[in-house]
């Protein structure tokens, strides 16, 4: 990328939310922010989502008493699961952008800033350069900020249009811009001679591909797998225009962000997820990572992540059926589509086709309304940005650290420890949690010891070749 | 993983408090120090296996409490090989992976006078770490079950024992041999203590049902 100007790359922000059986609202809402920028403009894409289970205002008090004990259970056996299921995928991305940095050089080259960071850290002092990262932070996180509340506030006023169409965009720009200069870098590295034609066809088919699965329908793989790729590249350029210290600056804040923005009652991700429950919708799947797809037919409420979006940074577990027949909700809207087209869904849901699609089982299916719940069936979502933000972790450890590997793989431990402490934290409030704080934290702290210490205490033990 | 990962960062701590305070150019005493901060690793190592130990208790405590026919789905001495392999791929992995990363690229092995069979050396001498580990992690944790401290004081004595003999490397026969004997007689030890024995050996390697 030559231009300043050029699109932003979006990240978003997640959360992990987990969802029960006993929680009829099976409504996931995720919270995730995006940022896209586009030529002229900067938009900010936020979708939070959180799930709450066992809400209390429950009217089934005794009676899911001892099923919210079963539950709880069933939760803690299968936590192992989920988590497994949420460690593939973020280790497949980290070691994707491991890879492309450790092998194409063009994403540790500096080639300039984005137009978000204005301040340069090449400076004569410390101090400038201690400032001059601050106010590049301070930027970069009223932006998301801004951007948050303009989606809090487009999701109030049912602008669902609008954000669908940023979705779409800012997918069509990673799929497609992104790759290609991915791809172009690639073949620099590797010297591979290859001419526009081939490119042209191999860029459009990914991107076609991707689009369409993200957003519409695909084999769950296939989603899972353009979700990463887009993480991955999302991570990729943020690794290559944010300097230094602002990139860690802005992990740190980012985290705490995150952890405000989703706890606190007056957060505009929490408003946003209550929102979602008020009206009984699921916020934008489209930023999901989904882990399991759910084959029920007769599901009263089906994780609406599963759809087709774009994967948006919040996790939450996805609850195969509810108790209660939620024949009164129609399905929330799927930002955009038109009713017509959720209808056809609904009523398509008998044959299931091979789609995670989840969500209209309800009001097409009134009479025969037998939920199988099946625990089994429980998947777990995670949201983009935290990928992403793992994944620029690990980037830029492996990239700018004196310890090299040794540094990588104690950001990485550290991360999916985090990330396994997060998911039993989700078990026992069993609510939206923020995904990023505790992974982020572990991971930054193990990155500058490791670096500052760890680092030449083995150096000696390998020169000397003692071992501990 | 994690916690040896901890263990590490608080030893190489020490260590680099301790390096700060005293003269870089001094070579003697930066390899007393050096030998310093391994002997306290590796007790601090040992220190967050028991710790990690006590963590262990408490998870199949609440599983227990938590399943249906009262027993947990894994059992300690699962736990106690995982625990061990989760150490030995750390150690091994922090040991070998610059090392290796290097050996990716151009050079020539010992060509300042050091030894030629470096590569080999560490390669070695981390397999037989991550083995040790695993086993002792085995009897780690049998230890502290049955309340024996007497194997829990050998476990922490051989880890001492192999960390001291890799103090005369690069004199190989004295560091590599002690400890792959150390390992043999740590895993004929860790197999008779979960329920292997003569008869069962014989049995798997004669393909007996």
């Amino acid at each position: 990328m030559t231009e300043l100007s050029a699109h932003l790359p979006q990240f978003q922000h997640g959360q992990l939310t987990e969802n029960f059986p006993d929680n009829h609202l099976s409504n996931t809402n995720d919270n995730s922010e995006r940022r896209r920028h586009d030529t002229s403009e900067r938009r900010r894409n936020d979708n939070p989502e959180s799930e709450t289970n066992g809400q209390p205002q429950n009217n089934i008090q005794q009676v899911v008493e001892q099923d919210e004990e079963e539950d709880e259970e069933l939760t803690l056996k299968y936590g192992a699961k989920h988590v497994i299921m949420l460690f593939v995928p973020v280790t497949l991305c980290m070691v994707v952008v491991v890879a492309t940095i450790k092998s194409v050089s063009f994403y540790t080259r500096k080639d300039g800033q984005l137009i978000y960071t204005p301040f340069t850290e090449e400076t004569e002092t410390v101090g400038q350069r201690a400032l001059n990262s601050i106010l590049n932070a301070a930027i970069m996180i009223s932006v998301i900020i801004v951007m948050t509340i303009l989606l809090v506030v487009l999701y109030k006023y049912r602008c669902y249009k609008v954000i669908h169409g940023w979705l779409i965009i800012s997918s069509l720009l990673l799929l497609f811009f992104f790759s290609f200069i991915y791809l172009g870098e690639v073949f620099k590295t590797y010297n591979v001679a290859m001419d526009y034609i081939t490119v042209a066809l191999m860029i459009w088919n990914f991107g076609v591909v991707g689009m369409i699965c993200i957003h519409w329908k695909g084999p769950l793989r296939l989603q899972q797998a353009y979700l990463i790729m887009i993480s991955a590249l999302m991570a990729l350029v943020f690794i290559k225009y944010l300097p230094e210290w602002t990139a860690w600056l802005i992990l740190a804040v980012i985290s705490v962000y995150d952890l405000v923005a989703v706890l606190c009652p007056k957060g505009p991700l929490r408003m946003l997820v209550e929102t979602a429950q008020e009206r009984n919708e699921t916020l934008f799947p489209a930023l999901i990572y989904s882990s399991t797809m759910l084959w029920l037919v007769n599901m009263a409420e089906v994780d609406p992540e599963a759809q087709r979006k774009a994967p948006k940074n919040s996790t939450y577990d996805k609850q195969a059926p509810a108790n209660q027949a939620q024949n009164e909700e129609a399905e929330a809207d799927d930002g955009g589509f038109s009713q017509e087209w959720q209808q056809q869904r609904d009523n398509r849901i008998g044959p299931i086709e091979s789609t995670p699609e989840s969500r209209a089982a309800v009001q097409a299916l009134p009479s025969n309304s037998q939920t199988s719940e099946d625990p089994e069936e429980r998947g777990v979502k995670l949201g983009l940005g935290d990928f992403i933000f793992y994944s620029v972790l690990v980037g830029k450890a492996s990239a700018t650290a004196s310890g090299d590997w040794n540094t990588t793989l104690a950001c990485f431990v550290a991360i999916l420890i985090g990330l396994c402490l997060t998911l039993l934290l989700l078990a026992i409030f069993k609510k939206a949690l923020p995904a990023l704080p505790i992974s982020i934290t572990f991971g930054l702290v193990f990155y500058f010891a490791t670096d500052n210490l760890v680092q030449p205490f083995m150096d000696q033990l390998a020169f000397h070749q003692f071992y501990i | 993983a994690f916690f040896w990962l901890v263990s590490l960062l608080l030893s190489s701590l020490i260590w680099f408090i301790a390096v700060k305070a005293t003269d870089p150019r001094d070579e003697p005493l930066q390899k007393g120090l050096l030998i310093f901060g391994v002997m306290f690793s590796v007790l601090l190592q040992e220190t967050f296996r028991f710790l990690y130990y006590k963590l262990l208790r408490k998870a199949i405590e609440g599983l227990v409490a938590l399943s249906e026919d009262g027993c947990s789905p894994i059992s300690i001495q699962q736990m106690a090989y995982v625990a061990g392999l989760g150490f030995g791929l750390m150690s091994g992995a922090f040991s070998m992976i610059n090392l290796l990363a290097d050996a990716l690229g151009p050079g020539t092995v010992g060509i300042h006078g050091d030894s030629q069979l470096y590569f080999l050396t560490s390669a070695f001498m981390t397999m037989v770490l991550i083995f040790l580990h695993t086993f002792w992690g085995i009897l780690f944790f049998h230890g502290c079950e049955h309340r024996r401290w007497w194997e829990i004081t050998a476990v922490v004595a051989m880890h001492l024992a192999v960390s001291g003999s890799t103090f005369c490397n690069p004199l190989y026969v004295g560091s590599l041999v002690p400890s792959y004997l150390l390992m043999a007689a740590a895993a004929a030890w860790a197999y008779l203590l979960s329920g292997g024995s003569a008869q069962n050996l014989r049995r798997f390697l004669l393909c007996k049902s």
